[in-house]
């Protein structure tokens, strides 16, 4: 694939590319796991047990309260000496490498997801109780209500929350950087010394970067407006 | 690792402490420098001639939609490549790995402050305003007496929550060579080799400083708001996305 002629940087201008897919598919597969983390987090929040009440919360204020960076580096290099405990158990050493993808998808969906808690049981809140009564009255059973009565309608409530929590999860997926998963912001970190220009191949990033949260924007909108197709006012 | 060493943590916390000063101070001076831009720029983005508000705009929809560590990185390593900066007398500054944090992390959260005063004063009613104007009032003491006042009550709930991002934000100062709270911690698991310990030290006092400046922030407004009978916009109990 030809580059434009200011995407070539010295020839090293199509890891940018590459890295900016890499981006992307993490934050893909973190909003995944922020998603049903923050379904299951509102739920165990809005629940009438105790115990699920306070994991709840407990995760939704305590992850909040720590920089994504830490979490990060405590995950990965902790993990990673705990994975080595748990399998030497079994007897023997073992060299353990945690996979960065894997790890960085884990931890940027961790974080997020404590925020999604919030948008979602905002939004399940906003669901009006009597519509849960009436689906009860018909004999539905508990799946049966949330399924077909409160999540359809929380999910509208949720998508402006979750489009500006896709803006802000994406940005953070740089820092998986420092686990050494080869995303946009590192290969701009490994192409700024050979390439011997290091502002123009951050710029670019950064171009890259506004470039998809310009994309996400457009699509955030058409979100909203589907949302709230049928609640406009004439 | 089967053990969790907390003598460890004990020998360790003269590194920590001098690390958290570093991380409050980089706080401290990033929301003062943060402020000195955004209160004027926050103005003029409100401005209806586009030639003014369009490049705030532009400043602040860069710095909002890259990510911070990018933009650190931006002025850390990218400034070398221009001559000019290398030869000139502020190289000394722009080399250095904790004033090229105050830089990034100044312009970043003055991007995010800038749109939180101007959203704010737009939303100051107008009625107040008007009333303001009949009486004759100049447009600048409408701004320093009318629209400061009800704008600043409007942000407050916003801004506690960007002290919040700023503060955690600073963690990224340890990835340019500054000692600062991570970066201590980094510095003793390179020594002791021990990532649980520390980490989740940090972390805990992450937390704290977290919900301590939430607490006192929230104290702060219940104060200062404290004859208004319906304050329906509290200062949330958790830190909310920006």
């Amino acid at each position: 694939m030809a580059l434009p002629a200011f995407l070539d940087l010295k020839g090293y201008g199509h890891l940018l590319i590459d890295g900016a897919l890499i981006t992307l598919s993490v934050g893909v597969a973190a909003m995944m796991v922020a998603l049903a983390l923050g379904i299951l987090g509102a739920l165990a929040r809005l629940s009438n047990n105790r115990l699920l009440r306070a994991i709840g919360s407990t995760y939704a204020t305590v992850i909040r309260g720590i920089p994504e960076l830490v979490l990060m580096l405590l995950v990965y290099y902790g993990g990673t000496l705990l994975l080595q405990w748990l399998l030497s158990l079994g007897g023997g050493e073992v060299r353990v490498d945690i996979n960065a993808f894997m790890a960085g998808t884990l931890v940027v969906g961790f974080v997020y997801g404590a925020y999604a808690t919030e948008i979602f049981r905002g939004a399940f809140l906003a669901v009006p109780g009597g519509q849960s009564e009436a689906g009860q009255a018909y004999g539905m059973s508990n799946a049966q209500v949330f399924l077909r009565i409160e999540l359809p309608q929380a999910w509208r409530l949720a998508i402006p929350g979750l489009g500006n929590l896709w803006l802000t999860l994406l940005k953070a997926t740089s820092i998986t950087s420092v686990i050494g998963l080869t995303e946009l912001a590192r290969q701009a970190d490994l192409i700024k010394a050979p390439t011997h220009m290091p502002f123009t191949v951050f710029f670019i990033a950064c171009l890259l970067y506004l470039a998809m949260t310009a994309v996400s924007d457009v699509l955030r909108i058409r979100a909203e407006r589907w949302a709230s197709s049928g609640f406009r006012r004439s | 690792m089967a053990s969790f060493d907390l003598s460890l943590i004990w020998t360790s916390l003269p590194d920590l402490f001098s690390g958290l000063a570093v991380t409050l101070q980089l706080t401290v001076l990033t929301v003062i420098g943060g402020i000195i831009l955004s209160v004027p720029l926050g103005v003029l983005r409100t401005s209806p001639n586009r030639f003014i508000s369009g490049p705030i705009w532009a400043y602040t929809y860069f710095f909002r939609g890259t990510p911070m560590l990018i933009q650190l990185f931006l002025i850390y390593y990218g400034l070398a490549q221009f001559k000019a900066v290398r030869s000139s007398v502020l190289w000394f500054i722009l080399r250095d790995g904790y004033w090229c944090c105050l830089i990034a992390f100044t312009l970043n959260t003055a991007a995010y402050t800038i749109e939180i005063v101007a959203g704010a004063l737009r939303n100051v009613p107008l009625g107040d305003i008007e009333a303001a104007r009949a009486m004759g009032t100049s447009p600048f003491t409408i701004l320093r007496r009318i629209k400061f006042p009800i704008a600043m009550r409007i942000l407050f709930p916003a801004y506690t929550n960007e002290v919040v991002f700023i503060l955690q934000s600073t963690s990224l100062a340890s990835l340019v060579t500054v000692m600062d709270l991570t970066g201590a911690a980094r510095v003793v698991i390179a020594r002791t080799f021990a990532p649980y310990e520390m980490f989740i030290t940090i972390g805990i006092i992450y937390l704290a400083l977290t919900y301590l400046t939430l607490w006192g922030f929230r104290g702060i407004e219940g104060h200062l708001y404290r004859h208004l009978k319906s304050r329906k916009e509290l200062v949330s109990e958790a830190p909310v996305l920006r």
